[in-house]
Parts: structure tokens; sequence; C-alpha cells
């Protein structure tokens, strides 16, 4: 279960939200919205431990993560709104990079299954830079694939430069994480095309309170 | 563990290997720094023995200061950097593997380098010997001390400029013994003492730094 309690974020002088508290449980969508500029990213940034909330803690499991560290971060996939792609690596090279550095095993296979599951098949050995934005995306998405057992995902606008069809299979790939007792924690400015049965929002500039 | 460092110092050698031309740049740097200096002070045998030692050195450490720009600022720019500090592995480790990938990348020719230039100043065998054996204990030295800056001006602007100012003067020790290693044998004393001391600085740094620099990277990406 993840928890924030009493969150505020300070950018420069200006404080972008404060008292923030949330609850989410197992199986649960959690949609952060707001316009531009109110903290979403912030916010993210912070349920993942890379941005110090000013006040406030962020807890997982009844821990707070700033003592955690590697235990939390072991059942955390983040998709920044970065992709953390490299243009000089080919798209399996990328992935199998990744998993490297997250520390998840990974085989040939495995990255082969991840990027063919993403709509990457044939692509796998082009170097990104030849990638379209969107197929760069998927390459960034591939990591949910591979992070499978992971129970806490974290997703900055997961849904940009994707195409109907990929929105679809991300939702789904969503969908199948919640109904295995995951968390998902998302941004978006659309419509969260997922069917979730358990869904809360945080709307961010306006009231604070997550509501069902 | 030991596959966490693996992977990312593979990772960074197939970059370097994808981006041949920056990493040539830093050994054609160091190459073309000290091949200068007989042009300008001119051809005498027993003034270009005595400084050749100063020169190799000092181009080295001006090599290693140009090249750490490239250290974390690519993956800084495209993410990958806070997927290593969100990684289940310990940050400390990831920063070890770039940073062997690093001085693989500019130490190491270096010091194969440096061989070559000891034939051209005309050093003799034991002179050059130890100059190759002091870069080789040095560089290493350059790349972790060289990690802290780098990580500390991270996403600053005009950080290169601060960078130098930051860790040239960490890098003096470094200088005075590895140069003085080569100058001690030229006199007929032993360069044992001098290269000691390097190495003990190579495993102080190698210890110590890679926690200087995953604290810098956190505060950093902030």
């Amino acid at each position: 279960m993840l928890e924030a309690r009493d969150l505020e974020c300070t950018r420069g002088e200006r404080v972008l939200f404060s008292a923030l508290a949330l609850r989410v449980e197992p199986g649960t969508l959690l949609r952060v919205a707001g316009p531009n500029g109110t903290g979403k990213t912030s916010l993210l940034r912070m349920l993942c431990g890379l941005l110090q909330p000013t006040q406030g803690e962020v807890r997982w499991r009844e821990k707070p993560i700033r003592l955690l560290k590697e235990e939390y971060w072991a059942a955390l996939a983040y998709v920044g709104h970065l992709n953390g792609v490299k243009d000089d690596l080919t798209a399996a090279e990328n992935l199998r990079a990744s998993a490297g550095i997250a520390g998840l095993d990974a085989d040939e296979g495995t990255v082969r299954g991840a990027l063919d599951a993403v709509g990457l098949a044939g692509f796998e050995d082009s170097l990104a830079r030849f990638l379209s934005q969107g197929q760069k995306r998927r390459i960034a998405l591939a990591r949910l694939h591979l992070s499978g057992a992971v129970p806490l995902w974290i997703l900055d606008e997961p849904f940009t430069a994707l195409d109907a069809r990929g929105v679809a299979e991300l939702s789904a790939l969503v969908a199948r994480q919640l109904a295995g007792g995951g968390i998902v924690v998302l941004t978006t400015h659309q419509e969260v095309p997922v069917a979730a049965v358990r869904a809360a929002t945080v709307e961010l500039g306006r009231e604070r309170e997550p509501r069902s | 563990m030991i596959g966490t460092v693996a992977a990312v110092v593979r990772r960074d050698l197939l970059l370097a290997f994808r981006q041949r031309a920056d990493v040539a740049n830093t050994l054609l740097f160091f190459v073309v720094v000290v091949t200068m200096v007989p042009l300008g002070v001119g051809a005498e045998p027993n003034l270009l023995r005595a400084i050749a030692p100063g020169v190799v050195w000092v181009a080295a450490l001006l090599a290693a200061i140009l090249s750490l720009n490239r250290l974390f600022a690519a993956d800084f720019a495209d993410g990958t950097l806070e997927q290593m500090l969100i990684s289940a592995e310990p940050l400390p480790l990831i920063v070890l593997g770039k940073t062997a990938a690093h001085w693989l990348v500019t130490g190491l020719p270096v010091t194969a380098m440096s061989v070559v230039l000891g034939v051209m100043f005309d050093l003799g065998a034991e002179a050059t010997a130890t100059l190759a054996a002091a870069l080789a204990l040095g560089t290493p030295v350059l790349s972790l001390v060289g990690a802290v800056g780098a990580a500390l001006t991270l996403g600053l602007r005009g950080g290169g400029v601060l960078v130098s100012l930051l860790v040239l003067p960490l890098y003096v020790p470094v200088l005075i013994l590895g140069a003085g290693s080569v100058e001690a044998v030229a006199a007929g004393l032993g360069a044992a003492p001098y290269l000691l001391l390097l190495g003990a600085l190579a495993l102080f740094a190698l210890v110590l730094t890679p926690w200087a620099v995953s604290a810098a990277l956190r505060i950093s990406v902030e």
C-alpha cells in the first residue's frame, strides 16, 4: 500500500501543493490530474523518491520510503516523461541495458518477448535514432513487461506519442497489472481508457483530497 | 551485484564504441598537447628529457577534465540517470561501473600512449616504464575524483568551468607524485615510494568517491 502524508512541494519560491494526503490500496488505479504546472510530475517524482518533499513523507507498506531506499525501489517501476532511451543503442540493447541498471534479470528471450509485446517485433536490432518518437516511447514502456512482478508502477504521461493501438495495448497491460493486485499511479490529460475496478483521482491545483 | 557493475560497464563501453569520435577526441587532445611542447620550447634533448614527465602529466590531467562532462550529462539529459537513482541495486555500484568504463576509454589509452611518448622524449626504458606505471595508478584517481566534480556540477549552466575549478586542485597530489616518480628515477633514486603513495590514493578514491558521487547525483537530479 502506498501512502502519502501532508506532502508539500515547492519549486523555487512557489508552493505547488501542500497538505496533500493520499492512500492507495493494492489493485487501485490512481490518476493524478490537473492543469500544466500544478506539480503532477513533481508529485510522481516524490512518490518515486527522486524528489524530497519540503514537508511530509511517502510511505510504502507502513514504512517511510526515505528509509526503505533500495527495498522500495525493487518494488517500483517508473516510466518518466523522459524515455531513458539511448539513440546509439538498438531497441534490444536499450532494453537489456535498462534491465541491467534496474537489477532485473533479462535473458535474450525475455527482452525479445517484451519488445514483441509493445509492437516492436522486427525493430529489435534498429538503432533507436532511426525510430520514431512513439517507437522510442514503446521501448521505455517495454520495461514494464520485464517488471511484471513489480507491485507499484508510476507512469508519467504514458499515453503521449502512442497511436490508438498502442494506447489500447498499454491500457490492457495496466488493467492486467491492476487485476494482479498491483498499484498503478499515472498522469494523463486524456480520459484514462482503463477499465479499473478501483480507481481514484487526485486533482492538483484544486481540491486536495483524493476522491473515488 | 557484480552483474550490475558488469552491465553498466558493458553498456557504457558499447556507447563509447558507437561514439568513437568523442572518445578519440580525448586521446588526440592528449597526444597533440604533448607533441606541441617540443615545437614550442625547442628540440634540446636534455631539456625535453627533464620536462617530459611534467608535460605528459599535465596533458593527462587536462584530457581527463575535458572528458568529465561526458560522464553523466547524457544520462541526465535522456532520463537514464533517473532510472539509475531508483534502481534496486546500490547506486555506488552503478557509479563504480560508470567510472570504470570512463577510465577504460580515457585513462587506459592515455597510459598506453605514454609509452610511445616516452620514446619520443628519449626518456629511456626505466623512466618510460615508471611513467606508464604512475599513469596506470594515477589515471583511475583522475576518473574517480573527477566523477565527484561532474556529479556536483550536473545540470548547472557553466558547469564545465566549475568542474575544472573544483577538480584541478584535487588533482595536484596526483600530479606531484606522478611526475615526481619519473624524476626520481632520472635522479637515480627509486620510484617505489611515489608509486606506493599513488596506489594508496587510488585505493582511497576507489573506496570513498562512489558514495560521494551517489550523494551528489541525488542532489543534482532533484
